[in-house]
């Protein structure tokens, strides 16, 4: 039970960091923004889809899986500076549960997810993104999304842990989201691609959230490339898989590698 | 009864390459200050970081408030307070929010933990300050808010790293007189300190450390007195000089050393005041008077100097420089 307290205790923190620096809401936000604009407006006329409603609508499920994905970088360089600072060992040497600090910073980062997809929801919707499958659908969509989020912050602790400078964690972060991103679905037909590339792209968890953000938003996936294979066939099931084994593999190994922090 | 227990502490880093702690053994009664002494990468810190639970020893044991540092580190964070370099608080919160949050960490309640940092803030001088965000704060007012974190559960065993390192004098000085006050309070202190005056001004008892190692303890009089014990010291006119050594030389049964460019012709004492009153007599029946006289006491600096063989500030520049190295590497 005190565990749980003093996992939401460092969650409002999170929360509270955020009210004081306004500034890390803006620029989660602003930078997908400028992908949703670049895209649409940019190269979505070159990219041809028969798609009813436009490119926009298989855009926006790519943006929102690129967006949760980036958040990773924040929860991983917020921890590092956190190390650099000291404030770990304070944490530390307190009477608390020792995972607290890492799970209160994993929920308060899938907190922040919801205020980022909320503004990128209404951005999509400007610019004309309409899901046709019922808002049941579609909030099942955002949870998803979120879920994934949270698993990701996991990979981001543990990188926030291994590296001692902020700034050396938010490149790392950005050098593994940032072609995961682009080599999926997400953003173009990966038929164009090269086979490996185009192999690669079928597996990617990227792709495969992406696919099935479409279903849920009630769009046919066809970005997908090989048509009958397993994670295009069933890419909620694949994915929701993925996201058990980030957490199997980086919850126990995050949550070992903080208490050993020191040593 | 020993508050805190350290005994044969081994670390080492990189696979035994370096050795932080080489069976490092120290103790501190109940309600006393231990000052621990020693140049940068002398093993100061880690010494701080295995007692307050942070870090395990590769070997040797530690008993903190009663309780087994390695076995039990849950209940040993329970008893103390850690504050220093390397503690620190979100310097993005304000000093009221940092201090709530950590009460309530603390369990002590929203309530309890709010009126807790209140009087903490009210102590510490810092009203003023405590919603503004501490990055705002001068290197004292920080200092002082980070003590003020680890003093919320009124520990029974307070750490402080180098609590005053990087301030500027004033800074050092409130710094000193907080300290001051807390160990009226009675509370079991063990810091660690570069400065040797500090170590002077707020300990009762020192253990120097050096390569990781107590090379030498006792209380700063002690220390003194083992270095060697007081030096008469005497400034006289040049044509004076050598019949002033003779004199010297004669009371103090040894040889009488010259700083000419000082004029001042020195040499140990063992008899204290009583070399000094005979001194003067000697030289007032010479016709002498001298333009400065008096017992000095050996510096912490001079006690480092004799226990070690260096300088304690000389190393601190090579030490770093590896350390820093060592974090880049990291």
């Amino acid at each position: 039970m005190s565990a749980f307290k003093d996992t939401m205790i460092i969650t409002q923190r999170q929360l509270r960091l955020l009210t004081r620096v306004p500034e890390v809401l803006i620029f989660s936000t602003i930078q997908p923004v400028i992908f949703v604009l670049l895209f649409r407006y940019v190269f979505g006329g070159s990219i041809s889809t028969d798609q009813p409603g436009g490119y926009v609508q298989l855009l926006m499920p790519g943006i929102f899986v690129q967006t949760v994905a980036f958040t990773m970088a924040g929860t991983a360089s917020g921890l590092a500076e956190d190390m650099k600072k000291g404030l770990i060992d304070r944490f530390r040497s307190l009477p608390i549960s020792q995972s607290a600090l890492v799970l209160g910073r994993t929920l308060g980062d899938s907190l922040l997810n919801i205020v980022v997809l909320a503004v990128m929801g209404i951005a999509g919707y400007v610019v004309g993104w309409r899901p046709t499958s019922g808002a049941l659908s579609v909030a099942v969509g955002f949870i998803f999304l979120l879920l994934f989020g949270y698993a990701l912050s996991w990979i981001g602790i543990f990188v926030g842990l291994s590296a001692s400078d902020a700034r050396v964690v938010q490149n790392v972060s950005f050098i593994i989201t940032f072609p995961l991103t682009f080599l999926s679905n997400a953003f173009a037909p990966t038929t164009g691609m090269p086979r490996a590339l185009q192999y690669f792209a079928e597996w990617n968890p990227v792709s495969t959230m992406v696919a099935g953000c479409r279903e849920l938003f009630g769009l046919e996936n066809q970005f997908g490339a090989t048509a009958g294979s397993f994670p295009s066939e069933n890419p909620l099931l694949t994915s929701f898989l993925y996201m058990i084994l980030i957490m199997v593999i980086f919850i126990p190994i995050s949550v070992r590698k903080y208490k050993r922090s020191s040593d | 009864m020993k508050s805190v227990i350290a005994e044969d502490l081994v670390k080492t880093y990189r696979n035994g390459a370096v050795r932080a702690l080489d069976h490092l053994s120290l103790d501190v009664e109940e309600g006393t200050v231990l000052s621990v002494l020693g140049p940068n990468g002398a093993g100061k810190t880690t010494c701080v970081r295995i007692l307050a639970t942070l870090l395990k020893p590769d070997s040797g044991h530690a008993i903190v408030g009663g309780i087994d540092v390695i076995k039990h580190p849950e209940k040993v964070r329970e008893v103390i307070g850690l504050s220093g370099q390397y503690a620190a608080v979100d310097e993005i919160l304000t000093g009221w929010d940092n201090l709530v949050m950590f009460g309530q960490l603390y369990h002590l309640g929203k309530k309890a933990s709010i009126a807790r940092a209140e009087e903490l803030l009210e102590r510490f001088s810092l009203t003023d300050s405590a919603k503004r965000p501490i990055k705002t704060y001068s290197g004292g007012m920080r200092r002082r808010l980070d003590l003020a974190a680890s003093l919320i559960v009124k520990p029974k065993v307070l750490f402080l790293d180098e609590p005053t390192t990087g301030l500027d004098p004033r800074g050092r000085q409130e710094m000193w007189r907080v300290i001051e006050e807390l160990v009226k309070g009675g509370v079991t202190l063990l810091l660690t300190t570069q400065y040797l005056e500090e170590a002077d001004q707020l300990a009762d008892e020192i253990a120097v450390i050096d390569h990781g190692k107590v090379i030498a303890r006792g209380t700063s009089d002690a220390l003194k007195k083992e270095v060697g014990g007081e030096r008469l010291e005497i400034v006289v006119e040049s044509q004076n000089i050598a019949k002033t050594m003779e004199i010297v030389a004669a009371v103090s049964g040894n040889k009488a050393t010259l700083d000419e460019g000082l004029r001042m012709i020195s040499a140990p004492v063992s008899t204290g005041a009583t070399a000094l009153i005979e001194t003067l007599r000697s030289l007032d029946g010479a016709g002498i008077h001298p333009l400065d006289i008096g017992l000095k006491r050996p510096s912490l600096d001079d006690v480092f100097l004799s226990l070690t063989g260096h300088a304690a500030e000389e190393k601190i520049e090579e030490v770093a420089t590896t350390e820093r190295r060592k974090r880049a590497k990291k």
